[in-house]
């Protein structure tokens, strides 16, 4: 296989020094998980995520509903909601509204929709600074990175790359320290901060019932964005949204703990609209643009739409052994692990990368860990046969499809089947009986080569079980 | 219009109507547990010292002048208008500028400044949290330009947790433009996993407990 | 309901809470699975040995071949749909099945619905027949009750969890509680456990050096322990880890559970 993504598989599994990095931090993230939802710790974890589930098919079955409501509440409140069908959409308004207001410093707060959309390359190429505050993401823009994981951004980056990246783009003194970095980029994004016109943030939650968006992080960056410039514009998936304020008690819960082990971050933000009369701070402007970008293509299929359900806490990413193994960037778009490997199919279409959905031993960790309960490798297996749906429209991978077809025939003939096991047997003779290296040409098909590149095969028995029982 | 377009889209894969109604979501799902005041004030003492903060505690509101002063030392100090930081004495400690009321003003002052002293609405015990709500009393760049942020707070504002919170504000929205819940210091762990504190917010935060 | 097991080995029964639901009078049909059917048919005469020391009656109905599952992970419903009904038909007058995987367990008991979605005659066929499907730890500790079944194995062995057993079938401490009832056998932990193999059907072939580098590491921890054995619920994940060891040079055991059982 020689795809993009198989290369990029390859280089990454051959890069020991990031194996390490993606290894390790992702294993501490999943065992401080586990250390706060155990259930001396949180005993009604199972009834919270099953809540959680609830509370989110319900709005995604009703979503016309709640993207009303909240838009309602939001310019009850002196805000404004844009619609955007997709990235463009989404840059034309902020650069028209830069324009109207002569802005030309944005700073923002992370936020993987506007990842989606590559905002920041939009709106650089129409002259404005848009600068990313969030430290990990601050230093990937430095290095015209994308981000590797959904909350740790910077995880495949050692000091020393920092430290490079730092000097090379700011002209700082060489700096190894981790603190001395960070003390760096926050003395720079300090003086953004003040000085910035616009600030534009994600949302992890839309309150329909409020007409606030939640914000969740633990830098301050994200408060700071939206509190000193006087404009706030938010960015979010119209998937975000959840009925009501009160049902933050379920999401908070499962949040921060799912993604880093905190209890909570260490700061939540719940803000609806512009600042109020008497109100000393705060933006006088505060817009909520909700981006479509492919998520109704999303909604039809009702064992998919679960997929919507998402909350990015990267749980799944920390749990899954394939991620652990090739990293945030051997995926194909910003989206990353298992979420990742379900939402680039369904929003790009499967030949945009067809082997993805097959890049998972279905071993099920992600679902375990999941706080919403999306069922992750059942998304798998129907995006699966998804691709050999297009496939056979294609007219291609036409011998996988006749294998399964012979698969299918043997196995509904036991009489055939168990001659075909006598033939192979036979054809892979083991002659000192141990575990084979090699077999001969008739058997020495793709799958069997492939094998055999990473491990032996079994020396094939002198009689199946079926022989030998009825021999008893 | 993008608007109608993707609001079509949606009621389409749904195959909802225009104008139909939803069904009451799942109910929601709140659980106050029974604690007294003590374990409560216990349980944020712990929960907030977990996180490298500290808990001063304070018998009376005039026995937390003192413990601000003691920290603001010579260093500069902006405090907000809250009414309760006046009864405990502290928005006319020495150092303190307090009862702005112009952001532009705000700013340069919390720029400058070493220490941000703010009231709070509420406390959540089994989070160390700090729930502090925006108003004419309670600007919020306080808690969050300066790098250290000391709270002052009565016991009665003490909450068990978010459930009791949203019992209580089950709609924040309502009474403010900005609630926000502060757990801890600032704190970044993006650089190979090693934990810094004060990356953007404040990196240390001081909790007074009064009553 | 207490059953009349003969007291071959006094004094050494345990009885899980659950307590055993099978009859003596009533047989048990084995689904030995393609793989151990055709690869490691010595796992499918443990399972027999270990069944009737409890005293029970196998039968093993010949037409059996597969469950469907390398159809059904690999994308091919319909390819999966016909081969479940084979299944059906060939286990639907049996009282009770026993599967030496955990794989093939949660294929059958959780996806062969999912395949019948639209028929409610086979749906209906379905669920009368999952509740009689047993994988064979499960089987031995929840409906036959018994963790210790005079197994005789001086080593020191670990446990590898297969993702579909732990995940799937919630199996993680009936297979432990039944090797600890192993006379002479040490068994320890593994750091990290639960992880997974790399095996995951066509995945091994389709993505084999990432495979092979998720099995690599399973033998890593494996070989932490000093175990010479290590043991699973799932042939397909032997065949993984097995074949890693062995072209790794390393002289540690891949067992399945019915074998370390059925050893004297």
């Amino acid at each position: 296989m020689a795809g993009a993504f198989e290369q990029k598989i390859h280089e990454t599994l051959a890069d020991t020094r990031l194996q390490q990095a993606v290894y390790t931090a992702t294993g501490r993230l999943k065992d401080s998980r586990l250390a706060v939802i155990a259930p001396h710790v949180l005993p009604d974890y199972q009834e919270l995520r099953a809540h959680a589930h609830l509370l989110k098919r319900h709005t995604v079955d009703h979503l016309d509903h709640y993207l009303e409501k909240f838009q309602r509440n939001v310019e009850s409140r002196g805000g404004q909601v844009v619609f955007c069908n997709d990235g463009a959409e989404v840059a034309d308004f902020v650069l028209a509204l830069a324009k109207k207001r002569g802005a030309r410093l944005i700073v923002k707060s992370k936020s993987m929709t506007t990842e989606e959309v590559d905002l920041n390359e939009h709106l650089e190429h129409h002259g404005l600074e848009s600068v990313e505050t969030d430290l990990g993401e601050y230093i990937l823009q430095l290095a015209h990175e994308r981000p590797y994981h959904i909350v740790a951004p910077a995880l495949h980056k050692t000091r020393y790359d920092v430290a490079e990246i730092l000097t090379r783009r700011l002209n700082a003194p060489h700096e190894t320290k981790i603190e001395k970095q960070t003390a760096i980029a926050r003395a720079v994004l300090r003086q953004k901060f003040l000085a910035a016109d616009i600030g534009i943030s994600g949302a992890n939650f839309l309150v329909a019932d409020s007409g606030a968006v939640v914000l969740v992080e633990n830098e301050g960056n994200a408060r700071l964005a939206t509190t000193l410039p006087k404009i706030h514009i938010v960015v979010a998936g119209i998937e975000k949204v959840i009925p009501r304020a009160q049902d933050l008690a379920v999401f908070l819960k499962l949040l921060a703990r799912s993604a880093t082990g905190q209890l909570l971050s260490v700061y939540t933000s719940f803000l609806s609209g512009p600042r109020r009369a008497g109100e000393i701070d705060g933006p006088d402007e505060f817009y909520v643009l909700l981006l479509d970008n492919g998520r109704t293509k999303l909604l039809p299929d009702s064992a998919k739409r679960q997929s919507l359900y998402c909350i990015r806490c990267g749980a799944c990413l920390n749990a899954c052994p394939v991620y652990r193994k090739i990293g945030g960037h051997s995926f194909p778009w910003v989206y990353s692990g298992p979420i990742g490997a379900i939402l680039t199919p369904q929003f790009m279409g499967v030949s945009r990368e067809p082997s993805l959905p097959f890049a998972s031993s279905l071993c099920g960790a992600c679902a375990e860990v999941c706080p919403v309960k999306i069922d992750i490798p059942s998304v798998l297996v129907a995006l699966r046969a998804d691709v050999h749906q297009n496939e056979a429209r294609q007219k291609r991978n036409r011998v996988e499809k006749l294998a399964f077809r012979l698969f299918r025939w043997l196995m509904q003939h036991p009489r055939a089947y168990e001659w075909a096991g006598r033939l192979a047997a036979s054809l892979a003779n083991s002659a000192d009986g141990g575990w084979m290296r090699r077999v001969p040409v008739p058997l020495n098909v793709g799958p069997v080569r492939a094998w055999l590149s990473q491990r032996d095969l079994p020396p094939p028995p002198s009689r199946s079980f079926r022989q030998l029982w009825r021999q008893r | 219009m993008s608007r109608n377009a993707i609001l079509d889209a949606v009621r389409a894969a749904l195959g909802r109507s225009e104008k139909e109604p939803a069904p009451d979501p799942p109910p929601v799902r709140l659980r106050i547990p029974d604690v007294s005041l003590e374990s409560r004030i216990a349980s944020m003492t712990t929960s907030v010292e977990a996180l490298a903060g500290r808990v001063l505690r304070a018998p009376t509101p005039k026995h937390a002048g003192p413990l601000v002063r003691e920290r603001i030392a010579n260093q500069n100090a902006v405090a907000s208008n809250s009414p309760y930081l006046d009864e405990c004495g502290i928005r006319g400690l020495p150092n303190v500028h307090s009862g702005i009321t112009k952001p532009d003003e705000l700013q340069k002052l919390c720029a400058a400044a070493d220490v941000g002293i703010t009231g709070v609405d509420y406390a959540l015990a089994d989070t160390g949290t700090l729930v502090v709500l925006s108003s004419p009393y309670e600007a919020r760049m306080i808690s969050l330009l300066p790098p250290a942020h000391l709270a002052v707070m009565a016991c009665s504002r003490l909450l068990t947790g978010l459930d009791e919170l949203f019992t209580l504000l089950p709609d924040p929205a309502v009474a403010s433009s900005s609630m926000v819940f502060i757990t801890g210091p600032s704190r970044t762990a993006d650089i190979e996993q090693i934990l810094v504190r004060g990356v953007h917010g404040p990196g240390e935060i001081v909790v007074i407990l009064v009553g | 309901m207490r059953r009349a097991f003969p007291r071959i080995w006094p004094n050494v029964w345990v009885r899980d809470d659950e307590g055993g639901r099978l009859d003596m009078s009533q047989r048990v049909s084995l689904f030995v699975t393609c793989m151990v059917d055709q690869l490691f048919p010595k796992i499918g005469l443990a399972m027999v040995e270990v069944l009737e020391r409890l005293g029970f009656r196998i039968d093993f109905p010949e037409a059996q071949t597969c469950c469907g599952q390398p159809a059904f992970n690999s994308g091919y419903p319909e390819e999966a749909r016909a081969v479940a009904r084979h299944f059906l038909d060939v286990f639907e007058a049996s009282e009770a099945i026993v599967v030496p995987s955990g794989s093939c367990t949660a294929m059958i008991i959780h996806h062969f619905a999912e395949l019948f979605e639209k028929d409610p005659t086979a749906r209906g066929r379905v669920e009368q027949l999952c509740e009689r499907v047993w994988e064979f730890s499960q089987f031995l500790t929840v409906v036959a009750g018994a963790e210790d079944v005079g197994a005789h194995l001086e080593d020191v062995a670990t446990f590898h969890d297969g993702c579909h057993a732990l995940r799937e079938l919630g199996i993680q401490s009936a297979a432990r509680r039944l090797l600890r009832h192993v006379r002479g056998l040490e068994l320890r932990e593994m750091e990290p456990a639960g992880e997974c193999c790399g095996f995951g059907g066509t995945f091994s072939v389709k993505f084999a050096e990432l495979s092979g580098a998720m099995a690599r590491t399973k033998i890593e921890a494996i070989v932490r322990t000093g175990a010479n054995i290590v043991v699973s619920l799932d042939p397909s994940c032997l065949m993984q880890i097995q074949g890693v060891l062995s072209r790794a040079g390393l002289k540690i055991r891949g067992l399945h559970l019915a074998e370390v059982l059925a050893s004297r």
